[in-house]
């Protein structure tokens, strides 16, 4: 998906492999295993530094679970880099997991088709947090605060791009523009 | 439409396991061993009464376990647990998915209870993992509405044997299939008992159209790393960690050699002082009767 919006992607495993890079993804996953291996390879420090100096940083899902600076269980341990508190599990177990129609403010008008996977969900917003997209109940799931992102769904699983080409406009790259042609990309696994 | 809402759809299903990808996990038959499993680092636990080592040596009939049991390992930790039905046993799988178990094993560990027909997985709100030995029985689950699949290899065995001969036979059936004209193609899916649109498919995209993980026979770190040089997205570990000398250590560097599989300096490292592994048995020591892997393909 990156790399169809005109970017070089990488897998970042150790501290040396955020070298150079303009900007970072924490993608969906586990955010007990997120934790434990980010702890363990000493990768929060790192990170937070990154974030620090500007670079633009999202979280999708469990991503934005370690990028806030407060969850309602004790493990994991997040970054504490945005100014949000984040529910785990909000909606329930997997069978509760659900696809859902948002209107991201920022895309443009079209709506954005978001899976929600096991999903968290923002319940508490600090003053530097701008909030991008909202559930039709109230409950934030999309946030920026300067060059940092976070989103409750998965956008890995979709084929709409405008968020992607919105992340690499906080990164550095091209202006984002709602107006440009909206051409999906191959779905890819 | 702002407030149409889906579940249960085959994206959020198959989704689920694409999040479990490049982890590892671990099956547990008691609330301690999920707990120590969450806290190793597992991306998910499989939920059963005995590990495949113990099923193998107990004989008699494998079923269900006991949802009490299911139930206090749901409310022990907060990654996802699964759970595994007997082949064909649509009604203990309808009682998991009740139970609120996050994905259902429909597992050839268990004796199946349908040898001629698999659950129906469409109609299910909670996803399904089905095993394989090659890519015809691989897509004959997604057809039937499987969102993951595994290798079977040989579980209980601590034998990693098996879990690569199917590793390679999914994969190499892939690559020869890159280069199969039409015309070929239909006698394929002929003889593979899968539909020509999702063999054409597969060929399109050059993978399965599910997420993939190795499991039956993987007991130490090398292995889990093995499977994944092999091309699984990941790894189910059943008996090699609690049947371990030291579960905590083992069941932790299994994790950092999924993660870190491409890398021997941090796979000698997680490798070293693990204590002693599972008493494995070599596949090629079992008779045709203890085999698995053949039921109900």
């Amino acid at each position: 998906m990156l790399r169809s919006v005109g970017v070089t992607a990488t897998e970042v495993r150790l501290p040396k492999h955020l070298e150079e890079l303009d900007g970072l993804i924490i993608p969906g996953g586990e955010s007990t295993t997120l934790s434990r291996l980010m702890s363990l390879y000493e990768l929060r420090e790192p990170v937070a530094e990154m974030a620090k100096r500007g670079k633009a940083v999202w979280g999708t899902c469990a991503g934005m679970i370690m990028l806030a600076n407060e969850i309602t269980e004790e493990d994991p341990v997040p970054m504490a880099l945005m100014d949000v508190g984040v529910q785990r599990n909000a909606f329930g177990r997997q069978v509760d997991s659900f696809e859902q129609d948002l209107h991201i403010k920022a895309l443009g008008e079209r709506e954005y088709h978001a899976i929600f996977i096991r999903a968290p969900v923002i319940i508490r917003i600090g003053d530097p947090v701008d909030v991008l997209a909202a559930l039709p109940d109230g409950r934030p799931v999309a946030v920026q605060q300067g060059n940092m992102m976070a989103t409750s769904f998965h956008p890995e699983l979709t084929a709409d791009a405008r968020i992607h080409r919105y992340f690499v406009s906080l990164a550095g790259g091209p202006a984002f523009d709602p107006e440009a042609p909206l051409i999906d990309t191959p779905r890819v696994r | 439409m702002v407030a149409d809402v889906l579940t249960g759809t085959f994206t959020v299903k198959s989704g689920h396991a694409q999040m479990l990808k490049g982890g590892v996990i671990m099956d547990v038959v008691t609330a301690d061993q999920a707990r120590i499993a969450q806290e190793a680092g597992a991306v998910a636990v499989m939920a059963l009464e005995r590990v495949p080592a113990d099923i193998r040596a107990d004989g008699g009939v494998a079923r269900m376990s006991d949802p009490s049991m299911i139930a206090e390992i749901i409310n022990s930790v907060s990654i996802p647990v699964m759970a595994k039905c007997r082949i064909g046993h649509f009604v203990e799988a309808q009682i998991l998915e009740a139970m609120g178990v996050d994905y259902v094993d429909e597992s050839e560990v268990l004796t199946p209870a349908d040898e001629q027909h698999h659950v129906w997985k469409h109609d299910f709100t909670v996803p399904f993992v089905c095993g394989c030995r090659d890519l015809g029985e691989a897509l004959r689950r997604v057809s039937e509405g499987a969102a993951m699949i595994r290798t079977k290899g040989e579980a209980g065995t601590g034998d990693v044997v098996e879990a690569v001969r199917h590793m390679r036979a999914v994969q190499d059936a892939i690559r020869k299939l890159r280069n199969l004209p039409d015309d070929e193609l239909v006698v394929e899916a002929r003889d593979m008992r899968v539909s020509l649109d999702l063999l054409m498919q597969t060929r399109e995209e050059g993978r399965l159209p599910v997420v993939n993980f190795a499991a039956g026979g993987v007991a130490t770190p090398a292995d889990a790393a093995l499977m994944m040089q092999l091309g699984a997205d990941g790894v189910f570990v059943g008996s090699g960690i609690f049947k371990s000398g030291d579960p905590v250590r083992r069941g932790h560097a299994i994790v950092q050699a999924v993660t870190h599989y491409n890398d021997p300096h941090i796979l000698a490292d997680v490798s070293k002082d693990l204590g002693e592994p599972m008493v494995g048995r070599s596949v090629r020591e079992l008779s045709e009767q203890e085999l698995l892997a053949t039921r109900s393909v």
